[in-house]
C-alpha cells in the first residue's frame, strides 16, 4: 500500500530539517494579448521531499529542469505559487517582516559565480560582515572577531581581509563567498553550483572545505550542480529533476548504482567518459527537453523515453518508494 | 638528453606538426606568454585531445593553428606545418584556401560562428561556395544532405530557420555541418560540448564519433574535461601554463600519469571510489599569466619540486610513445 502522505526522506525516525510540501513555483511567460489566457512556465511543479538534519542533499538535472528555482524557493529567494517549506515549525514561504529577516540567518546561500555575487566596492571584511551588520545582533568588536574567525576557518589570511574581491583568484573568491554564508551561523546552506566556475585543480580544495565545514558547524546542505560526478561524491541523498518534477530520489550510492527512472539512467550514462572509463552502457536520448510552458501529459519524460507505453501519456506517475530510501516516479520503476 | 622533436621520424603521415610554438600577448602590464614552446603532432586519421585548465594555452594553440590570433597576440616563434607546409610561410590568400576547406574549426559557442541575420542553410551554402564551384541550388542540396548527416531532422525545413530558432544542441550540429561542408582533413573542436547539457553533450559526442568513421577527418579536440577526451581521442596532450606537461595515449595518461601535475589533477577529480574520503588537492591556484614562474610553470604548486625545476624541462620521450616535460624523467 502506498501512503499518500509519504515522500522521500520522511521515513519513520528521520530527523527532518526542511519539509517541502507540494511546492509550485511558476513564472509568468511574456504577457499575452488582453483576454487571452496567461501562460505559466512551471519551473517547479508540485515537488515534495524532505531534507534531513546534517545531510547533503544533491539536486541534479539539466538546464531548465527547475533545480535552481527549487533551491531558491526553499530559501525564499523566490516566492512560490503554492505549497509550503516547513523549517523548524514555520512555513518559510509565508514569513514576512521580522520573522523572515530572522530566518534568513538560518538559511544561507553560496552562489556559483563568486565574482558576480561579491560587491566589487567592498573590502573582503565588509563582505563577510554584511549579514552580521544587517542582523545587528553583535557589537562592532564581536563582529570583527567573528570575521577573523571565519577567515581562518575558510583558509583566508588576515591581510586578505582589507583587499577587494577582484584581487583574488576564483577559488579564493569562493572562500570569501563561503565565509559570508557562514557568518550568521546558519543551519542550512543552499550551495548552487558552488564549484562549477572553478578550475579542476581548485575544485577539490573547495569540496574538501565544504565537507570540513559541514562537520564543524553541523550544517545541512542542498547542493545543486550539473556535474553528476561532483554530486555523487558529495551527497548523502540525491534528487533528479526533469521539467519541474522530482523524478527520482535515493541515497547517492543506490541512485548511481541502480537508477530506476529511465531519465536518470540516460542522464548517468551520459557522464563523459563513463562508458569508456567506467564501463557503463551509453543510452543516448533522442530529441530535446519539451517546453515547460506546455509539458507533455502524463509522464513528462515519455516523449523521449524508450520504455513509454500508452499508460504514460494518460497517468502521471507519482514518486513511489521502490525500495528503502529509493523513490522513483515511473510506472515501471518496480521492475528492474 | 635528446628532445622529443629531434627523435621524431620524418613526417610521412603527420597531418599537423606543431613545433616549439610561441604565441605571446603584449599587454600594457607586460607580455603574456600564453603559448610558450608547445610541441605536438596530429597524425593523419588520428584524434588528438588537448586538455588543460583556464590559462593553459590550449585555446590560443588552436587559434594559432587557424591564424586567428588577434592583436595584441602574435605568434612569435616556432613552426606549424600542415601537410608538410609551413603555415606561417603562406600568404593570407593562400591560407584562406586552407582555412575552412582543409582545416575547419568548431567553437564552444555556436552563436559566435553563426550569423544571426541569415538562415542557417544559407550560411552552409556560402561556406560551400567559398571553396567549391557549385551553383546555389546544388550547394543547397548539399547543405540539406549535410544537415541530415549531422542528425538534424526535417533538414529541408530546418535550412530555412534562423539560428535563434534552434536549440543549443541543434546550433552545434549546424556548425559541425558547416565545418564538414568542404570535407576538411583536420577538424579542430574547441570545447564543442562545454555549453551543452550532459545528455545533449552525449548526442554530439556520439555524432562526432560516428562522423569520424564515415568521413576521413582527423580531429584535434580542445577541452578541460578529460572525460570528453576519453570519449573521442586516442592520444592526449596535457597542457599547463602555456606548456605541454606530458602526452601519450588516453589509456596511458589516465592509468599511469607521469607528470606530477597530471597526477594531482586526476586524483583530485571526484570519483565513486573517493566517496566519503577527502579528495587529493593541488595547493595554490593557477599562476597569474603575467607572473609565470621561471622554469616549469607547475613548480610553485608541485609537491616534488626540486632546485633544478627553475630551469625549463624539455619534453622528452620516455618510451611507449610517451613524452613528459619534468626533471623527474
Amino acid at each position: 500500500m502506498v501512503d499518500i502522505d509519504s515522500k522521500p526522506g520522511s521515513e519513520a525516525g528521520a530527523d527532518v530539517l526542511l519539509d517541502v510540501r507540494n511546492l509550485k513555483t511558476y513564472y509568468p511567460s511574456r504577457a499575452r494579448v488582453l483576454g487571452r489566457k496567461q501562460d505559466w512556465v512551471r519551473a517547479v511543479d508540485d515537488v515534495s521531499f524532505t531534507i534531513r538534519r546534517g545531510e547533503t542533499f544533491g539536486l541534479v538535472g539539466e538546464s531548465g529542469c527547475g533545480k535552481s528555482t527549487l533551491g531558491r524557493s526553499v530559501v525564499r529567494l523566490e516566492k512560490a505559487q503554492s505549497g509550503q517549506v516547513i523549517f523548524e515549525g514555520s512555513d518559510v514561504q509565508q514569513l514576512t517582516g521580522r520573522k523572515l529577516k530572522k530566518i534568513r540567518s538560518d538559511l544561507q546561500v553560496i552562489f556559483q559565480d563568486p565574482q558576480g555575487s561579491l560587491d566589487p566596492r567592498m573590502k573582503v571584511r565588509e563582505i563577510i560582515a554584511e549579514g552580521l551588520s544587517v542582523q545587528g545582533t553583535l557589537s562592532r568588536d564581536e563582529r570583527r572577531e567573528r570575521v577573523h574567525d571565519l577567515a581562518s576557518v575558510v583558509g583566508l589570511r588576515e591581510e586578505h581581509l582589507d583587499r577587494y574581491a577582484h584581487e583574488f583568484s576564483g577559488g579564493q573568491r569562493q572562500r570569501i563567498g563561503i565565509a559570508r554564508a557562514l557568518a550568521l551561523r546558519p543551519k542550512f546552506v543552499l550551495a548552487d553550483e558552488p564549484v562549477s566556475a572553478l578550475d579542476m585543480s581548485v575544485q577539490s580544495q573547495v569540496l574538501n572545505l565544504l565537507s570540513d565545514l559541514q562537520q564543524e558547524f553541523d550544517l545541512t546542505y542542498l547542493f545543486i550542480a550539473h556535474d553528476l560526478s561532483v554530486v555523487e561524491y558529495i551527497s548523502d541523498r540525491v534528487g533528479v529533476m526533469y521539467l519541474g518534477k522530482l523524478v527520482e530520489v535515493a541515497n547517492a550510492t543506490d541512485l548511481y548504482a541502480d537508477p530506476r527512472m529511465p531519465y536518470t539512467q540516460a542522464l548517468l550514462s551520459a557522464i563523459p567518459g563513463s562508458h569508456t572509463l567506467r564501463g557503463r552502457e551509453r543510452i543516448v536520448l533522442s530529441g530535446e527537453v519539451p517546453s515547460p510552458l506546455d509539458p507533455p501529459s502524463g509522464c513528462r519524460f515519455r516523449t523521449r523515453c524508450w520504455r513509454a507505453e500508452s499508460i504514460c501519456s494518460v497517468e502521471e506517475p507519482v514518486l513511489t518508494e521502490v525500495r528503502p530510501d529509493h523513490w522513483a516516479a515511473c510506472h515501471f520503476a518496480a521492475e528492474s | 638528453m635528446t628532445s622529443a622533436r629531434q627523435m621524431t621520424d620524418e613526417p610521412a603521415n603527420l597531418l599537423l606538426q606543431v613545433t616549439d610554438l610561441q604565441t605571446h600577448f603584449a599587454t600594457r602590464s607586460g607580455v603574456v606568454r600564453a603559448v610558450d614552446g608547445v610541441t605536438f603532432d596530429v597524425p593523419a586519421g588520428a584524434s588528438v585531445g588537448i586538455v588543460g585548465e583556464s590559462g593553459s594555452g590550449k585555446s590560443v594553440t588552436s587559434l594559432s593553428i587557424m591564424r586567428l590570433v588577434e592583436a595584441p597576440g602574435r605568434v612569435v616563434g616556432g613552426q606549424i606545418r600542415f601537410k608538410g607546409r609551413d603555415i606561417a610561410g603562406m600568404s593570407d590568400r593562400e591560407f584562406r584556401s586552407v582555412r575552412g576547406r582543409d582545416i575547419a574549426l568548431v567553437f564552444q559557442d555556436p552563436m559566435s560562428a553563426l550569423n544571426p541575420v541569415y538562415p542557417v542553410g544559407k550560411q552552409v551554402v556560402e561556406a560551400l561556395r567559398a571553396h567549391q564551384p557549385l551553383s546555389r541550388a546544388a550547394a543547397m542540396e548539399r547543405a540539406i544532405q549535410l544537415f541530415s548527416m549531422v542528425g538534424i531532422s526535417a533538414p529541408e525545413r530546418r535550412v530555412h530557420e534562423y539560428p535563434h530558432k534552434l536549440s543549443g544542441g541543434m546550433r552545434q550540429r549546424v556548425t559541425i555541418a558547416m565545418a564538414l561542408a568542404n570535407e576538411p582533413s583536420l577538424l579542430i573542436l574547441d570545447e564543442p560540448t562545454t555549453a551543452l547539457d550532459v545528455t545533449i553533450q552525449a548526442q554530439i559526442l556520439d555524432l562526432i564519433r560516428d562522423l569520424r568513421q564515415r568521413v576521413n577527418t582527423s580531429i584535434l579536440l580542445i577541452t578541460h574535461d578529460i572525460g570528453v577526451v576519453a570519449e573521442l581521442c586516442e592520444r592526449v596532450v596535457v597542457m599547463y601554463g602555456g606548456r605541454v606537461m606530458e602526452q601519450g595515449t588516453v589509456q596511458q595518461i589516465t592509468d599511469q600519469p607521469c607528470h606530477p601535475y597530471t597526477q594531482g589533477l586526476l586524483t583530485s577529480i571526484p570519483t565513486p571510489e573517493m566517496k566519503g574520503r577527502r579528495l587529493n588537492t593541488i595547493g595554490g591556484a593557477v599562476p597569474n599569466p603575467l607572473r609565470m614562474p621561471p622554469g616549469c610553470p607547475f613548480q610553485p604548486r608541485c609537491p616534488k619540486a626540486m632546485d633544478v625545476c627553475s630551469t625549463k624541462p624539455e619534453l622528452n620521450q620516455i618510451g611507449d610513445g610517451r613524452e613528459v616535460a619534468c626533471w623527474l624523467y
